[in-house]
């Protein structure tokens, strides 16, 4: 199983190589990735860097290409894919159509994985991409049980990748739309949900305001800790009663069932966080080098060791974690 | 332009569903949409009621379409869904790619639904070829979107073999979860949910601490908490929309209809619209605006 981590910098990727990380992924410093963030990702000069930095351990490279190409400017999101090919990247993580289509046909020996974004969930649309662009592997939204991640596994010969920690995408990633009912922006069509630009705080007297253009999102007393305004981790009322109404702010954390990917034959465990620093990167890494490490020498013996627990709480969202969807009670 | 209502969005009694399309088959509406597109648990209308239900309306002088769920997660859904794309009558709106791969494997023609991610004209090229006979624009796109499109669209020379539908009224599908917000606003796990959602025919309010309406929760369904209306822009439509879509709510959705013919036809006049209702992706703004 590889162990597959986040890179949104170049202090990133060596870190993530350096600490055990299979393979890393990464963006370009433009819109056509999902995580399109001011100060982050890879211009040219760090891109060659990067990608000899991976090569020189023996590791893998993925460039995730992953938002939706906008009409008349479909060249910026192919320019991305000969770029991936220029730098001899080992896969690109493609969500549109428009530029599988793309990828595919120039470069039928490029080993292409469908993002997350795309959404496939099913037996039936992984058919859809296999026999479209030959893809190689499907990353799986965060909306699927284990249970039902199993009975894929089971269905199909595609090469599946699951998120494995990190920030909870509550909705199936691709077909959420919140963000840009907020603000005009949305993952497919900029790269970013809930984008720091929108973002205001405000002291007020009933504590401490988050909002999104203006929409209060949450309000936090003095001993509460307050997080980024990611709109679907908001407090909303339903009927007066005032509570999360789609989501707590909590992380996504799969160690506990660590065991079961690997029986499904699950091919790659992702951590998410590209926009996450170094530092974190470095914790998760070990973190989950650790317990593959662990899960394969003594496959019995695994047990979620405390410590992992530990550190990973700690730079969970609201210091709390959650299987979330793999787990039938939190759906 | 023609008009059609989209299917039917929240969970309604089978009688109260039937009654309303024995209404909606005497309304202004040239295509209804028939099919559960949300939660698989819904079967107050099996597969096989939708079916039936579209023969029977068939009869009538307007264009039946079956649509199809938008998450599709388990085999016993896939299974569901190949019922709908064998009904040998009917064409189909596929709200996953999985839809567009049972349907044109079986050259079934198709309608691409709003819940697909089709952003630009390759990809329309490619469904197309697929069998795609009408294209449902994602609802978080712009007129100008639209006309970028199309425009690439007529240079590739596809432009005449599809229709474009765009969704102009009702609270917008904006996203889809494993969990279900109608169940967890009662304190239910999903699992017992004893299909809570019939409680509520048209979604739960949810707002900001400060009043503002920001949510409809259907489900495992995210509303937009404004209900979209572009009864204001049907002028702006013209040469670019070949359907405008109505989402149902209520009976009342089919005066709306009616309301959107007049403004097709020039008789209308522009409506002010109130402090719940929005427009705003259609002018590229943030989706909750209102542009005047």
């Amino acid at each position: 199983m590889e162990l597959l981590c986040p890179a949104g910098s170049l202090p990133a990727l060596k870190t993530a190589i350096d600490c055990g990380a299979d393979a890393v992924y990464i963006g370009l410093k433009d819109d056509t990735n999902a995580r399109h963030f001011a100060g982050l990702n890879f211009n040219d000069k760090k891109l060659a860097k990067g990608a000899q930095y991976v090569r020189d351990h023996n590791k893998h490279l993925h460039v995730a290409i992953n938002t939706f190409a906008h009409p008349d400017e479909e060249k910026r999101w192919f320019n991305a894919v000969d770029k991936c090919v220029d730098l001899g990247a080992n896969a690109a993580i493609i969500a549109d159509i428009a530029t599988l289509d793309y990828a595919a046909n120039k470069y039928p020996d490029l080993e292409l994985h469908l993002s997350v974004q795309a959404s496939a969930t099913n037996t039936a649309a992984i058919e859809f991409y296999k026999q479209n662009f030959n893809v190689k592997r499907v990353v799986l939204p965060r909306v699927l049980s284990i249970h039902q991640v199993k009975q894929l596994a089971r269905n199909t010969d595609m090469d599946l990748e699951v998120f494995a920690f990190g920030s909870l995408c509550i909705m199936a990633e691709g077909r959420c739309y919140l963000s840009s009912y907020f603000t005009g922006e949305s993952p497919n069509t900029v790269g970013a949900c809930s984008p720091a630009k929108y973002v205001r705080w405000q002291e007020t007297e009933q504590g401490l305001e988050s909002r999104l253009n203006d929409i209060l999102i949450d309000r936090y007393q003095p001993d509460e800790k307050a997080g980024y305004p990611t709109l679907c981790k908001g407090k909303f009322t339903v009927d007066d009663q005032l509570y999360h109404a789609l989501e707590e702010p909590t992380s996504l954390n799969t160690l506990s069932i660590l065991p079961e990917l690997m029986q499904a034959g699950i091919t790659s465990v992702k951590i998410e966080g590209r926009q996450r620093s170094p530092a974190y990167v470095e914790q998760i890494t070990r973190v989950w080098r650790a317990a593959i490490d662990s899960y394969n020498k003594a496959p019995d013996n695994y047990r979620v060791q405390q410590d992992w627990d530990a550190v990973l709480a700690n730079v969970s969202e609201g210091s709390q974690t959650t299987l979330g969807a793999y787990h039938r009670d939190w759906q | 332009m023609k008009l059609s209502l989209g299917p039917l969005l929240y969970y309604w009694p089978k009688q109260t569903t039937e009654d309303f399309y024995q209404q909606a088959i005497k309304s202004d509406a040239d295509v209804i949409y028939l099919g559960e597109t949300v939660c698989s648990k819904r079967r107050e209308l099996k597969a096989r009621d939708w079916i039936n239900l579209a023969k029977d309306l068939n009869q009538q002088g307007k264009e039946i379409v079956l649509s199809s769920m938008a998450l599709l997660e388990a085999p016993s859904e896939i299974k569901v869904l190949k019922q709908l794309c064998e009904n040998g009558e009917f064409s189909v709106e596929a709200n996953d790619l999985g839809a567009i791969q049972l349907l044109s494997e079986k050259k079934v023609p198709f309608v691409c639904g709003p819940a697909i991610n089709c952003y630009n004209a390759h990809t329309l090229k490619l469904f197309v070829n697929k069998g795609m006979q009408r294209w449902v624009m994602p609802v978080e796109l712009s007129r100008d979107w639209l006309q970028n499109a199309l425009a690439d669209a007529n240079k590739m020379g596809i432009r005449d073999l599809f229709e474009v539908e765009v969704f102009a009224h009702g609270h917008l599908p904006l996203a889809y979860s494993a969990r279900c917000f109608t169940a967890r606003s009662e304190n239910k796990a999903k699992d017992d949910c004893e299909l809570c959602c019939i409680k509520y025919p048209q979604g739960r309010a949810s707002e900001t601490q400060e009043g503002q309406q920001v949510f409809v929760l259907n489900g495992i369904q995210t509303q937009s908490g404004y209900c979209y209306n572009l009864l204001n822009d049907v002028e702006s439509m013209k040469n670019l929309v070949d359907v405008i879509r109505v989402s149902p709510d209520s009976l009342e959705s089919l005066q709306t209809l009616s309301s959107f013919k007049q403004q097709m036809l020039g008789q209308g006049q522009k409506v002010k619209l109130d402090d719940l209702q929005c427009n705003g992706y259609w002018h590229q703004i943030a989706g909750l605006s209102l542009a005047t």
